[in-house]
This record gives structure tokens, sequence and C-alpha cells, in this order.
């Protein structure tokens, strides 16, 4: 079954022929197998973009002539947000948006515009590496090969982060200890984003395919502690967790716009406690995701 | 971007709210020229810096006489200001403003920060204003007054109008409150700031409203669309190294430990930090090389590593994903040979091309013998550990 992207998901990117990486990461998800079925840069409409595939204008365009139903977003910072909500406009169901340095009051801008939009459409990030469905649909920067798709016989986890490479720790390890990923959800490293642990945590509760989960998150913000209290009520899978920022000192912004521990809020401590009171097994090193997730689900 | 208390009053004076007229002086002698200049008969000194607990630390001082003016300037600029929030080292103080002092009979608090939990940016005051706002509301939260802003719309009159009310103020003085928070909020949102605050917003003895302190912090990502705040931004209270990284398109945060890292991902590079800490290390810097970790991005990233004299050991975690694990180690390798590591080096790569990397780095090892492969990242931690130990 799977999360948010599965073997039919028809994606276009925007920005597909810009120098954000557009062109080059639609090849690394048609290499991967993802129905990639178009792109959109304003004025190289009528053209194809490196790889072969058509460009539009506009993603009402796109969406017209490919049937596209999610976007990945490579769209430079100053015009990332209105990509978001074009193509929200357009009836695009998940909105993937990689870029990074959107201007947060932009993303609270577009927040709100989606609202209008209720449950027909979701945003997964900016400031994320993407979402795979592991040997189904990668829509994203993720490295394919180090996940393993679900097979009758291993079970599956699903994976949701804040993080990118430390994603991809957690992706080997539990790939290395004889698990499947159901479905890796990168949320983001922005303090203003789309879906957020907590919406990620009921689709992994909802999908008969994820077994357990893994939460990955990091300093700043209270997205954990509210995840936390969702787990104890709602959550019957076990769920392992990891903080990363244990060392960070406060009022830095380590790398991620939202990693930032601000007014002595949004300390890994903090999080990690409360997520151990909800019954969340988090593990102490980034070396011992997958051996949480074992000792969890016994073996 | 932070910028110091006087930009920050300048900004919001040109947006509209009252704020007390102020002399920005850089020597002891321009601060008795600035007193006798500003002419009021009690006036305040104080310290330019970004970092708090000035009063605390006796970097603000009253002073009654250009004499004195001259001789609190002369200790701010003469001595490091030292606080809870500058480290022992403390900071050197380049700019002090002087300021007419007022008669103060209620200090309020007004600030604008964006509000995470709810996705948009949110109004906090209270009548408890000149301390530390987290203070306020870890001891009395109910002192504290919300309004969530609308994310389009912005603050909205009534709003303003209902918390002017709840501050205590009624009348024409209602109206100047709610006036200065509508211009904080559109200030806040014309200029893309991640917080704006006025502490305090003081209600003076013969009935005047003013802002005495402000403190405005802008939002990074959206600078390119500000150049003129950019033109205001002050290096001196950044460290050196820093800026160095910033130059080279590294982000690089420097630490107090001495067991440096170099890593690819932000997540990943705090969880590496964390890991040197949980195998009894101390890390020396937070440092992020992003996606391709090329040669000459390893290269600069070690020599701003081994500027620092405290680095005695340095840890590499490289998970390549699109970016290619042998030619990483390659990288790696050519900076050892440009830079020299004269100190312990752990690398631990895994991904893209893992095996050939890990061929490259063994045949390596002769011509830098300081330089460890490592296995896991807790096998990598204890092995930098022990080296440096």
């Amino acid at each position: 079954m799977s999360i948010l992207v599965n073997k039919n998901t028809r994606v276009i990117c925007q920005g597909i022929t810009g120098s954000g990486g557009g062109a080059f990461h639609t090849k690394g998800c048609l290499d991967y197998g993802t129905k990639m079925v178009g792109g959109t840069s304003p004025g190289k409409g009528g053209t194809k973009d490196t790889n072969g595939l058509p460009v539009f204008d506009t993603v009402d365009q796109a969406v017209r002539a490919t049937g596209a139903d999610a976007t990945m977003i490579f769209v430079p910072p100053p015009f990332a947000a209105d990509a978001i909500c074009e193509a929200a406009a357009a009836g695009i169901k998940l909105i993937v948006a990689i870029t990074e340095g959107i201007p947060v009051l932009d993303m609270v801008k577009a927040k709100k515009f989606l609202a209008d939009f209720g449950d027909s459409v979701r945003l997964v990030g900016p400031n994320c590496p993407g979402v795979i469905t592991p040997g189904e649909c990668k829509i994203g920067i993720m490295p394919g090969y180090i996940h393993t798709p679900a097979q009758k016989g291993k079970r599956s986890v699903g994976i949701v982060s804040r993080s990118g490479t430390l994603t991809y720790e957690a992706v080997w390890q539990t790939s290395e200890l004889g698990w499947s990923q159901s479905t890796c959800v990168g949320i983001g490293g922005d303090p203003v984003k789309g879906m957020d642990f907590i919406d990620v945590l009921a689709l992994f509760q909802a999908d008969p395919l994820t077994d357990a989960i893994v939460m990955i998150g990091e300093i700043g913000g209270a997205a954990e502690e509210a995840a936390a209290a969702y787990v104890k009520k709602n959550v019957t899978k076990p769920v392992i967790g990891f903080i990363a920022g244990r060392t960070a000192p406060p009022g830095k912004r380590m790398g991620h716009a939202g990693a930032i521990i601000s007014g002595g809020e949004g300390t890994a401590e903090s999080k990690i406690s409360v997520m151990r009171e909800a019954g969340i097994r988090v593990a102490d090193s980034p070396a011992d995701i997958g051996k949480s997730l074992r000792e969890s689900t016994g073996g | 971007m932070k910028i110091h208390e006087y930009q920050a009053r300048d900004l919001l004076a040109k947006a509209g709210i009252p704020v007390p007229a102020a002399r920005v002086v850089d020597t002891a002698d321009q601060a008795a020229k600035a007193f006798e200049e500003n002419g009021f008969p009690l006036q305040v000194v104080k310290a330019q810096v970004f970092a708090g607990g000035r009063g605390k630390a006796g970097f603000v001082k009253l002073v009654k006489s250009a004499a004195e003016a001259r001789a609190a300037a002369d200790f701010m600029l003469t001595n490091r200001m030292i606080s809870v929030q500058t480290g022992p080292d403390g900071i050197a103080v380049k700019k002090i403003l002087i300021a007419g002092a007022v008669d103060i009979a209620h200090e309020y608090y007004l600030g604008f920060v964006l509000d995470r939990d709810r996705s948009t940016v949110s109004m906090i005051a209270s009548a408890e204003g000149g301390v530390e706002i987290e203070t306020i509301a870890h001891e009395r939260p109910e002192a504290i007054i919300k309004e969530p802003l609308h994310p389009a719309l912005g603050m909205q009159s009534f709003q303003a109008r209902r918390t002017a009310l709840a501050l205590g103020f009624s009348g024409k003085q209602g109206n100047i409150v709610a006036d200065i928070l509508l211009k904080l909020a559109r200030f806040f949102i014309d200029y893309d700031c991640s917080i704006a605050e006025i502490n305090p917003l003081v209600l003076t003895k013969d009935g005047k409203i003013l802002a005495i302190d402000a403190k405005v912090n802008f939002d990074d990502n959206a600078l390119f669309r500000h150049p003129d705040v950019l033109a205001l931004k002050d290096d001196a209270e950044t460290d050196a190294l820093e800026i160095r990284a910033a130059a080279a398109n590294l982000n690089y945060i420097k630490l107090d430990g001495d067991i440096a890292c170099l890593v690819n991902g932000a997540g990943l590079a705090m969880a590496t930090m964390d890991v040197i800490e949980l195998h009894g290390g101390k890390p020396a810097n937070f440092l992020d090389v992003g996606g391709g970790v090329k040669a000459e991005g390893a290269i600069e990233a070690f020599r701003i590593i081994l500027s620092d004299k405290k680095v005695r050991g340095i840890l590499v975690n490289i998970f390549g994903g699109i970016a290619r694990c042998d030619l990483i180690a390659e990288a790696l390798i050519q900076a050892g040979r440009e830079v020299g590591f004269k100190v312990p080096v752990v690398v631990r790569l895994e991904g893209t091309n893992v095996e050939k990397a890990r061929e490259i780095l063994a045949a390596a090892q002769p011509e830098l013998p300081t330089l460890q492969v490592a296995g896991d990242l807790n096998d990598a931690a204890k092995k930098i550990v022990s080296a440096t130990r």
C-alpha cells in the first residue's frame, strides 16, 4: 500500500530547466522508475528538457496535457512559494517542494492559500529531500538504491524525518537489518512547512503495509512534542525516534532554518524526554536507529 | 541576521513608531560631546552589542554630565562585556548609544515573532515589560497577551485596540499604543523579520508613550529582497572562521570542543556532533559541506577546521547518495596532500561506491598516516575520541 505516492503517481517537475537541479533530479527519478511526465519553466513552454520530457509554461497546461497529479518543485527561493500555490490551484494533489531558502513569510502565506483546498492538496516540504515509496515511486533527491521495496517475508518500516542525509542513515541501517521501507517522507528543515510529523504518523498508522515507524527530528519548534502526544493517544504501532542536536548551542541556526533553539525552547533533551514518556523508543546514537527498531519489534 | 539597537531604533522611527532621538558614537570624547548636544540633564549610555545582559554587566549606565558620559563610554569601549549570553571571553564594544533618559512610570513588552505552532506571525504583549519575555512566559503566563496574525491580512485594527485595552490603556493613549502595534506589525511583514520587539515600551510620568529599546532580527532567507537591510550587517561579533566559511558556501559554526567534524547534511552534521559527545569527546564545530563534496570545497573546509587551534582531531562523516563516495575519498586525499593532516583524521563513508572509496583510502594511508577508516558512526566516534585522548 504505502502512503502518498505509488507506481501510479504521475509527476511533473516545476523548475525543470533552471539551475536548481530540476532536470538532473528528474532524471534520477526517471531512472528509479517514477512516472515523470513533464515539467514547467515559464517562457520555455513548447520545448523539451534534457530528458526529453515536454516543458510547459504553466502547471495548468502541464496537468491538462499529462494528467499529472503530483509535482516536484525545484523553483528558486524567490519564486518557490508562488510555484506551490500555482500547483494547488492547478489541481495537483501532492506537492513536494525541494527548494531550500524560501522566505518564511512567503510560506506563511502559501500555507494559508493551500488551506482553502482542504484535504485535496498535500504539501511536503519545503527544504526537504522528498518522498519515496521504494520500488514504486521516488519524488526527490534521495539515493533510490539504499531503499528496500516492500516484499513478502520482510517487515516494513515507515520513516518520517526533518533531515536528508540523516534519513538515509536510518534507511541504510533498517535495510541492513532486513526490513523494507513502506514510504519515506522527508518533511524538511523549515519552520513553516506542509505536512508535519502528526500528519505523516496518521497515514502510517492507517497504512496496512507499515509495521513500525521511525521518526527523526531535530532541535527547534515543538513538532516532535506534539507528535509524541499524538502517538500516545493514536498510534499502536512501534515508534522509534532520534533527535539530532543535543550538542547544538542555543540561538544558532544549525543549517536548517527551523533548527534553532530560541527562548530556551526546542531543545533536543526536552523532545527526547517527551517522546520517551509517550512510549517512543528514542535512540541515543544515530548509529543505533536500526538497533532500536530491532529491539522494539523483537527482531 | 541581527542588527544593533541603534539600527533597530532608526528603522522603527522611520516606520512611525515613537522612539526618542539618540546619538551613536565610537569614542569617549564623542560621548561627552553627544551628551552636550543631547541637552538633557539625565541621559543613558548603552553599549551597542548583539548579546543581551547589558544592564547586569554594567554596560547600560545613567549619566548626569558630559564627564560621566565620557567615563561610561570609556569603560565600555575598553572593557570586553561579559554576560550570560557572551561566554567567558566576552565581546568587544565598538559603538555606544547615548540618549535622554526618560522618567518611567511603567514598562511594557510588545513583540512580533514567528509562531511555529500556528504557522503564522504572532503578537506577544505584556504589561510586565523590561525583563526577558521568556521569564514572564514561564513564571506568569497569564501576564502574556497573544494575538496570532492572519497570514494574509496581517494585524487587524480590532486586535490592536483590544490589546491596548488589555495592557491597561484607554482613550488617547489607547489609540497611540494600538497605532504602535499596527505599525510594528506592518514593519515586521514589510521587512521579513524573524523577530521585532520593543522592550520596554514605556509610559512616562508625564503621560508620553515611547519605545526606549528595540530588537530586530531578519529572516536570512529573505535578505535577497532587502539590500538595504543587508547593508546594515555587522560581522564584528561573528567568528572570523564563520565569515570565511560563509564566503566559501560552507555552513560552519564554531563550538568549544577539540574534535572537528565535516559532514554532508545539516541533520547528519548535528547527529555527528552528538555522537562525538556521546562517546566522551567534545565537538569543535558544526560543518555541513552540502550536496556535492568536491576537492576545492573539501580543501577549504579542512583549512578552516585546522585554523581553529583547539582542534586535535577530525571526524569526516559523509553519506554519499547523489554524491559518490569514491570521488569524496579522492577529494579528501587531495585535501590531505594540500593542507597536511597533522592531527588524527577518522573517515566514515557510506553510500554510492563506498567499497571503491575504502580501497582508495586504504591505499593512501602510507601517505596520510594519521588517517583512519571507520565502520559505522559509533565506531567512527570511538576511534576519533580515542585518537585524541
